[in-house]
């Protein structure tokens, strides 16, 4: 059971980050996942004082903060257009709109989850996390980072011209998913990220030139055989690794025929 | 430490433990419509409305509701009474347990989409579970609410 000895609304970042540095301390996303653990925390630290609820919208980037929630996501019309209906999708069956509207941009990313559909259909993306302190970097680089105390203080997604889609399979409605798959153009460069293997999403890119004359169905078809010949899959309670390597296989081409249309 | 915000309308005043989670805290005055789930975040039993927009209060903090609006069903009675009536005449309720939650967060629907299609009524309360029923007795008391209303009529 979580316990909180003190909760702080934090005033600045640098507040933030002073306090975040103590082990026992937590910065607080959307409180579902953390709410579930056993920790027993000295301080927890809320960022929603500081304005980092919104997403903007620019000729160049869209910039969302770390407070944002997901429904948000799901309902912006400038962020839906640019991809095509992609982030919608990829957050439309998290649990339900209540859940939604907890749920941070922030905390989904910070965890780097393995179930996670946001990191998934944001690794096809152009995007950037800007940390504090250490700055702007790249989110296929901040996937990879291990964890550490600094703050995730906003998403940039770059309008770099592309088009992406979406696909994931649950047992269920609302539960994790057993595989997610964005697919993406980005600027002529193809990218296919698949996670919930159930390990971190994997971004894996066109190297072998199969989808460069274009996508059609053999195409789409020859990337799904070598996705599914170089992406690990493990067994949870949702589904086998076999069950999943079969799910690579088939969900990487619906995405790439959604794809190239 | 001290907390205030307004419950269903009326200024509350009180001190806590940081970590009180909402759910607790609207229990504690007296708003029993609020109930605790699953509390893993999936049920959506403990909805709640925080400045108009449905949460889970098993995991929002109550002091995270400082100085906001906090609307449970003990403050829509009005609202929710133009429907709970379709929803009751399809003997929807069963047990009953899940019916608040499934009552707020249908305010929240139609507050934010007035004509919803049925697959939008579905979409919007896949986070509300009902051990009892399979989820078509209350879907055809919310189409059968907005048809009476004279909104689009869908099977």
């Amino acid at each position: 059971m979580l316990t909180i000895k003190n909760y702080v609304r934090a005033q600045s970042l640098e507040e933030a980050y002073a306090l975040n540095q103590s082990r026992r301390s937590k910065i607080l996303g959307g409180m579902l996942w953390l709410k579930m653990s056993d920790l027993r925390l000295q301080t927890a630290i809320d960022l929603c004082d500081l304005g980092l609820d919104t997403i903007e919208e620019t000729d160049e980037c869209f910039s969302i903060g770390c407070m944002t929630s997901l429904r948000s996501l799901e309902k912006h019309e400038g962020l839906n257009a640019y991809t095509g209906g992609a982030v919608r999708a990829a957050v439309r069956d998290i649990v339900g709109v209540q859940f939604r509207n907890c749920a941070t941009v922030g905390g989904s990313l910070f965890g780097r989850f393995g179930f996670s559909d946001v990191l998934t259909v944001l690794l096809s993306m152009d995007c950037l996390v800007e940390l504090y302190p250490e700055g702007l970097v790249s989110l296929k680089e901040f996937a990879a980072m291990k964890r550490n105390n600094s703050i995730l203080v906003r998403l940039v997604i770059r309008k770099t011209p592309g088009k992406f889609s979406y696909q994931a399979m649950r047992a269920q409605k609302t539960d994790f998913p057993v595989l997610t798959c964005a697919a993406s153009c980005v600027a002529g460069e193809y990218r296919v990220v698949l996670g919930a293997r159930p390990m971190k999403a994997m971004v894996l890119r066109d190297e072998q030139g199969i989808l460069k004359q274009g996508i059609c169905e053999e195409s789409a078809k020859a990337f799904a055989d070598f996705a599914t010949s170089v992406t690990p899959t493990g067994s949870n309670i949702r589904g086998s690794a076999a069950y999943r390597t079969h799910l690579v296989r088939v969900l990487t081409r619906r995405a790439l025929q959604e794809l190239g249309g | 430490m001290e907390i205030e915000l307004k419950l269903n309308g009326k200024t509350v005043t009180d001190h806590i433990e940081a970590d009180t989670v909402l759910l607790d805290f609207v229990r504690a005055h007296g708003c029993l419509s609020v109930k605790r789930g699953c509390e893993t975040a999936n049920c959506g039993l403990c909805t709640v409305l925080l400045d108009g927009v449905p949460v889970l209060s098993c995991s929002t903090l109550a002091a995270r509701a400082n100085g906001r609006s906090v609307t449970t069903l003990e403050g829509l009675q009005e609202e929710a009474a133009d429907f709970v009536g379709f929803i009751a005449d399809q003997g929807a309720e069963q047990c009953g347990f899940c019916n608040p939650g499934f009552v707020m967060n249908t305010i929240a629907l139609l507050r934010e989409n007035p004509d919803p299609t049925d697959d939008e009524i579905r979409q919007y309360l896949a986070g509300n579970l009902c051990r009892c029923s399979g989820y078509e007795g209350q879907l055809r008391g919310i189409r059968n609410y907005l048809n009476s209303r004279g909104a689009r009529h869908e099977v």
